[in-house]
């Protein structure tokens, strides 16, 4: 800002050591002040009890029965657990992929090995509501704020959401228990 | 601001426009073609510099506020999370606590510049008044501001302030607990403190408004106190005036970033980092330097009502300075006897902010009289009769002519601004000798590796001391503002991920409830904090003779001790700022066996010579031998003392390697920049001399 006026006083047209002086200091100071702003902006990001406050949570299956869902947190974002039926599996591994609008295949949204359970994050691609587990017309799930509609693998199938209900990073570390992070 | 404008429009747009808002016109009339006096000197960039740090105050303030909680049991904890956690945090609160400082700096020499110069002289009385106004709101705006970090200096102090306020008759009492919004200084009073915090600063920025129009109504003064008559006598604003302000704010930032960096605690008090407590005074209620004049004035009237009276009227009485001072020659520089006692009375100001730090007592009160006395006189005999008998040096014709006697004016300018920072240094001083008066040994400096302008931790220092606090300190004492992760972090001991996952994973938290409503014990995460071996306060106190250990997260920056004069001055040159770890080191070895002849100490308690008091609950904590080192490092007492110090110092401050090495940048950057300007605005001002 202090550098503008600078050098539209000269008049001269061959570039002097004036102008030099002048070019040099408008740029450091217009440098200063661009590094000045790189805190204020910096420290909007999340801080580093809160990064440290996102780490892996573990999780229990056994309570979970057939049919049944349980929702958990991570990260501030809650994370459906469902352990499907047989009918919600053959449901979701039935339909063609060129019916989806989100083309994925269940086996890609589940572990191998633990087919009957989908574990996705429950955040409409929409606009963030929460949909609602076993509604809808697909056997998954419903959102009610806008109307989109996810299957039992939690793909988007009906509605304004344009994409799959994602699946957080998680493993089995046994049986019956999950690592989400 | 100033008449109609000259500013012609040349795009379609900018003249369009200009018939709807004029804008343009008015920014060019105020800050571009705005005539300024040719002779103005450096003392006249410091209102710039105030505008600038009026701007950086509510700027780094709003940040702030994005991360500060304002309740009495989260205020100190988010203020330390935000230092420790938020990215730049540590900048921000120090530029902001800093700035708080340099903001009344620059405002004392700005006032003090009004004062010598006669600025305050019809036609500028309402100018003048309006920077009062501004100055209150300052003060007003400074206290509430230290009262929010919740520490000890920031309840005592918001509790000795607020009570000034029941000397007032009948109603005072009533009017307190208005303030408080309770029986006493609590959660509601941080509330609404917070909440006028907020808005104060805006309040300043519009009489800030009103003052810089009143300016450019009047036209600014000169050190000639001459009027500008002819066009010769003043230059356009821009570029003349913009850029020699711009070195003037450039030069000022150098010395705000030499605390910002490299002395952020040199202007508070060690007794804010212990959180508030309601039951325990500090020995020494000092407030901020910037207010101990005031201080002083309110302690040497032993009547509560005139001591308040008194203290008000200090300030009031510069409101009525247009009318006491009828003189019609301006510049003190034409008035030679009113020169000498504008240099008393700047006098009596530092010497009123010393004792101001002094205790209220034998010598100082009497002192304390005499100067408060003399700064009455200044206002009310002086200068109203000075204005009537001086006789005056001739005043130049004209400012041109002014300027042709530029060589005299240089070694005056010289000398003052000696003064000035001599001056500036004395009342920074002013604290801490408060605390010199205490009087004692001071325990000895030991010399360490995180000390001075280029100052590191060293990593094997850190770790040892991990160990001692791990083996023996956490028997009693919490780290709470430290989680285990910090240990992996840059800057700290350097522990693997992977080790600091294992330490904390040695540790057992209480969490819960679980699903069946039960607490459990869980194995820690680095996201835990090194809690507490107690369960609550009462069972702390019970298990430790009646005093509790304190958390250990802020010691190294909590304990400190006075440096006395002159040595403090040197001390903002030599960067030195180790009274904490100095403390610990000499604490952890200064017990003794048996207690000096005549020393009756209490049962239970043990002989320590540098704790205050030398009455201490807590058995000497660790001898020689006591841990064993891998890293062949002796194993002795001195040894574990200073290991364990300097890891203290770190959980104190994690990112005191990041300020140090950011600090360097920003000061090589400044000169740089400072430089440039100068020589642009020497480029520019030529074709004026
Ligand atoms: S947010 Fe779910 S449909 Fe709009």
């Amino acid at each position: 800002m202090k550098g503008l006026w600078i050098v539209t006083t000269e008049t001269s047209a061959e570039p002097t050591r004036r102008d030099f002086l002048y070019i040099a200091t408008g740029a450091v100071a217009a440098v200063g002040a661009a590094a000045a702003v790189w805190p204020f902006i910096a420290q909007m990001n999340p801080d580093a009890s809160t990064i440290a406050a996102g780490a892996p949570i573990e999780v229990d299956l056994t309570p979970i029965a057939e049919g049944q869902d349980i929702k958990v947190f991570w990260r501030g974002k809650p994370i459906y657990i469902m352990n499907r039926t047989k009918k919600q599996v053959e449901e979701a591994r039935s339909v063609a992929l060129s019916a989806l609008p989100d083309p994925q295949t269940d086996q890609e949204r589940t572990k191998e090995g633990h087919e009957q359970w989908l574990v996705v994050i429950g955040i409409c691609t929409h606009l963030g509501c929460i949909p609602i587990a076993h509604e809808g017309s697909y056997d998954g799930f419903f959102c009610p704020c806008h109307g989109s509609q996810y299957d039992s693998s939690g793909r988007i199938r009906q509605g304004p959401a344009p994409l799959n209900l994602p699946v957080p990073p998680y493993q089995f570390v046994s049986d019956s228990k999950i690592q989400i992070g | 601001m100033s008449g109609p404008s000259t500013y012609q429009p040349q795009s379609p747009f900018m003249k369009w426009l200009e018939q709807r808002l004029p804008i343009a016109g008015l920014v060019h009339s105020s800050f571009i073609a705005y005539p300024t006096p040719r002779n103005l000197n450096y003392w006249w960039t410091f209102g710039a510099i105030l505008s600038m740090m009026l701007a950086v105050q509510i700027v780094t303030g709003i940040v702030l506020a994005m991360h500060y909680t304002p309740h009495v049991d989260l205020a100190f904890d988010s203020v330390e999370r935000l230092v420790r956690d938020v990215n730049y945090g540590w900048l921000l609160r120090n530029m902001h606590a800093a700035g708080a400082s340099m903001f009344f700096v620059a405002v004392y020499i700005h006032m003090l510049r009004g004062l010598y110069y006669g600025s305050y002289k019809a036609p500028r009385e309402v100018l003048w008044i309006l920077g009062v106004i501004i100055y209150l709101l300052m003060m007003a705006t400074g206290f509430m501001g230290y009262v929010l970090p919740w520490g000890q200096m920031s309840f005592w102090g918001a509790t000795v302030i607020t009570n000034l306020f029941s000397a007032i008759p009948f109603v005072g009492d009533s009017i307190v607990t208005l303030l408080w919004g309770g029986y006493s200084v609590g959660n509601p009073t941080l509330n609404r403190f917070f909440s006028l915090h907020y808005l104060l600063p805006f309040v300043i920025a519009g009489v800030v408004v009103l003052h810089v129009w009143a300016l450019h109504v009047t036209g600014q003064n000169n050190p000639a106190g001459v009027e500008p008559k002819t066009e010769k006598d003043t230059v356009p604003f821009t570029p003349y005036a913009t850029l020699k302000d711009a070195f003037g704010m450039s030069c000022f930032l150098v010395f705000f970033c030499w605390f910002i960096f490299y002395m952020p605690n040199y202007l508070g008090d060690a007794d804010n980092y212990i959180p508030a407590n309601p039951g325990v005074t500090p020995p020494h209620i000092v407030p901020e330097w910037y207010y101990l004049p005031f201080y002083a004035i309110l302690r040497s009237i032993p009547n509560k009502l005139m001591g308040v009276v008194a203290m008000f009227g200090a300030i009031i009485v510069l409101l009525f300075l247009p009318w006491l001072d009828s003189a019609k020659v301006r510049s003190l520089r034409y008035r030679p006897l009113a020169k000498r006692f504008f240099w008393g009375f700047v006098a009596t100001c530092l010497m009123l902010g010393w004792l101001g730090a002094k205790p209220a007592e034998g010598m100082y009160t009497i002192l304390g009289r005499i100067f408060t006395f003399f700064y009455f006189a200044y206002f009310l005999i002086v200068l109203p009769l000075l204005s009537r008998v001086e006789k005056t040096l001739p005043l130049p014709n004209s400012i041109a002519e002014d300027v042709l006697n530029k060589g005299k004016v240089v070694g005056t300018t010289a000398a003052s601004l000696f003064a000035a920072v001599l001056a500036g240094t004395m009342l920074f001083g002013g604290v801490q000798s408060a605390k010199a008066s205490e009087g004692g040994e001071s325990p000895p400096s030991l010399s360490w590796s995180f000390a001075g302008p280029f100052g590191t931790y060293d990593r094997a220092q850190l770790q040892r001391g991990f160990k001692i606090y791990k083996e023996v300190c956490s028997a009693c004492h919490s780290l709470k503002l430290l989680q285990y992760r910090n240990l992996a972090e840059p800057g700290g001991p350097s522990f693997t991920l992977d080790q600091a996952k294992a330490i904390a994973a040695e540790a057992s938290i209480k969490d819960g409830p679980n699903d069946a409503g039960e607490m459990f014990e869980r194995p820690g995460r680095l996201a835990d904090t090194f809690h507490s071996p107690f369960p609550n306060e009462q069972a702390a106190r019970a298990a430790n003779g009646g005093a509790v250990p304190p958390d250990m997260s802020l010691l190294a920056k909590a304990r400190s001790y006075p440096r006395g004069f002159p040595q403090f001055i040197f001390d903002f040159f030599t960067q030195f700022q180790e009274q904490g770890p100095n403390y610990i080191d000499a604490l952890l070895q200064g017990y003794q066996d048996t207690p000096p002849e005549g020393f009756s100490l209490p049962d239970g308690s043990y002989y320590n010579k540098w704790f205050p008091g030398h009455s201490i609950k807590m058995p000497p904590p660790i001898s020689d031998g006591q841990v064993t080192y891998d890293d062949g490092s002796p194993q002795t007492l001195p040894q574990y003392a200073k290991d364990v110090t300097a890891f203290l110092m770190w959980a104190a401050e994690p990112h005191l390697e990041a300020r140090k090495r950011l600090g360097l940048q920003v000061m090589i950057f400044l000169i740089i920049l400072s430089g440039l300007l100068y020589f642009t605005k020497r480029k520019v001002w030529s074709n004026v001399h």
